[in-house]
């Protein structure tokens, strides 16, 4: 349904993207790995056309697209089919829970008001949030924020939904209520690409997993042959250095949330080095 | 204090409140509200990055915040006639106000704008809406409750900058007091008299400004910094 060829992307002179190819079948979840400054957010920013390309194709639903001279207007078109959820929420500050979710539907779709608020207050009942439409983003936690910018995402109908590390802006407490909400869009047979951290996570609810590094996806394969069967050298560490830290924090038996983190990437790849990560591309 | 001066101050205050509802109130409405179109476009072309446009916006700024008000006023009421060009004074200080309070207005919003992170336009964006759509509705309302103390804060400068136009012959407030202090001698009692009334319309601003900060709070959902 979505493919995606030949991906370029250098910033500031330094390419970040090697030609990157992925393709996705409609009802797959796509999990992206790989090591922190490995390209993943910037191929998921490419790929929603939130930085230009330097060069590449994507094709969705059959039209193709070249990245770097795409106009605004088939931009436009293409991101009526593709929702994009941010790894710090970016929910509209000046709109209530509700009103983000139908900003787009009424302004972008030109939906009648009632209509919207229809299918928002749908929206936020399937994330468990339909008490808060009336909140304000600065009067929720992030876990809720982060599930009202799944229901905003989900309720214009997107044939795929991109997520931008979705749950490594929250506190380890906040995590869980967000993966279930992704847990249950899966299972509803929506279409995603995930870039995550949560390995567990990604292992129980993908389909098929992309492993990056330094800007290639060296594999791309379903997930029970990318835990049980990969031989790529690359993976191996990759994988063997989270079960180390794994390992390690279970032994730790006085802080519990330190699984949690390992799960991410372990502490020293948790939270900050991604914010870092964010100034820095700014 | 004696009979003459208490006389001559009750009959010059309600002459000189008057005078300041009917000239330095709208003098100051009017300049002010072009101001703020004026600012909204310079910082708009800054923002959006208008090729050519922008080089016009900033040396504009450069050239208003470079030269003393009372200087442009002069300029252009004493100056432009030599270039057959003849405004009326009270349009022309009108004109000198919003040209300059712009100036500074398109600073302020331009920082209110660039103020608001990146990525509620970027939301923007993956929802759907265009640029000018994730400006209109969701980028300039939370730069306005930004911008607004600032800009509360120049319309208030505005409000006592207008007594310059005293100089080209518009009877504002400040004219008529000094009038009556020319007749009567009383320069102290009559300049401390328009003083105090300048202080009163400011005062009606402030009140209002806070009216108009709590509620752009509300309709943010925004909580403020109280220790």
């Amino acid at each position: 349904m979505l493919e995606l060829t030949g991906l370029h992307k250098s910033i500031g002179g330094n390419e970040i993207l090697h030609g990157v190819n992925l393709n996705i079948r409609k009802g797959e979840v796509l999990a992206v790995l790989g090591p922190s400054g490995s390209g993943k957010t910037t191929l998921l920013r490419c790929l929603n056309f939130l930085e230009k390309a330097d060069s590449g194709s994507v094709t969705l639903l059959g039209s193709t697209l070249d990245m770097h001279t795409a106009s605004r207007r088939e931009i436009a078109d293409y991101r009526k089919h593709t929702a994009f959820v941010f790894q710090n929420f970016n929910l509209f500050a000046n709109k209530t829970a509700l009103h983000n979710v139908t900003e787009g539907l009424i302004v972008a779709r030109k939906m009648p008001k009632a209509e919207a608020e229809a299918i928002g207050m749908k929206a936020l009942k399937r994330v468990g949030l339909a008490n808060k439409a009336d909140s304000y983003p600065s009067q929720l936690s992030g876990g809720q924020q982060q599930r009202v910018a799944i229901a905003r995402a989900i309720a214009a109908e997107p044939d795929v939904i991109m997520l931008d590390e979705p749950t490594s802006a929250l506190d380890p407490e906040l995590i869980g209520e967000v993966l279930n909400v992704i847990r249950q869009l899966a299972e509803d047979g929506m279409t995603m690409i995930i870039v995550t951290h949560e390995i567990t996570f990604a292992r129980s609810v993908a389909t098929d997993i992309l492993f990056m590094d330094g800007g290639r996806a060296l594999v791309q394969t379903d997930t029970k042959n990318f835990f049980e069967k990969n031989d790529n050298k690359r993976v191996r560490e990759f994988l063997s250095s989270l079960n180390e830290r794994m390992f390690l924090n279970e032994n730790d038996e006085s802080n519990k949330k330190n699984i949690s983190h390992a799960h991410r990437g372990g502490p020293s790849h948790g939270k900050r080095s991604g914010m870092r990560k964010k100034r820095r591309r700014k | 204090m004696n009979q003459r001066l208490a006389d001559i101050l009750l009959e010059s205050f309600p002459r000189i409140f008057t005078q300041g509802l009917l000239m330095t109130i709208p003098l100051t409405v009017l300049s002010f509200a072009l101001a703020l179109v004026i600012a909204m476009l310079c910082a708009m072309i800054q923002i959006a990055n208008v090729k050519g446009l922008r080089q016009a916006v900033r040396f504009y700024i450069w050239l208003i915040r470079g030269t003393p008000l009372l200087v442009q006023l002069y300029l252009v009421y004493f100056g432009l006639p030599d270039l057959g060009i003849v405004l009326p004074a009270f349009p022309c200080a009108v004109l000198v106000f919003a040209l300059n309070e712009g100036a500074y207005c398109a600073e302020t919003m331009r920082a209110a704008i660039e103020s608001v992170p990146k990525g509620q336009l970027e939301a923007g964006y993956c929802v759907g809406m265009s640029y000018f759509q994730t400006m209109r509705r969701i980028i300039l309302p939370q730069a306005f409750r930004t911008a607004f103390p600032p800009l509360s804060n120049s319309l208030i400068s505005m409000i006592k900058d207008t007594s310059l136009a005293a100089n080209i012959t518009v009877a504002e407030m400040f004219m008529t007091a000094q009038r009556v202090a020319g007749r009567t001698y009383e320069h102290l009692a009559l300049y401390a008299e328009v003083a105090v009334i300048y202080l009163i319309f400011c005062t009606v601003i402030t009140r209002l400004q806070a009216f108009g900060e709590k509620r752009l709070a509300r309709m943010n959902g925004g909580d403020v910094i109280r220790a």
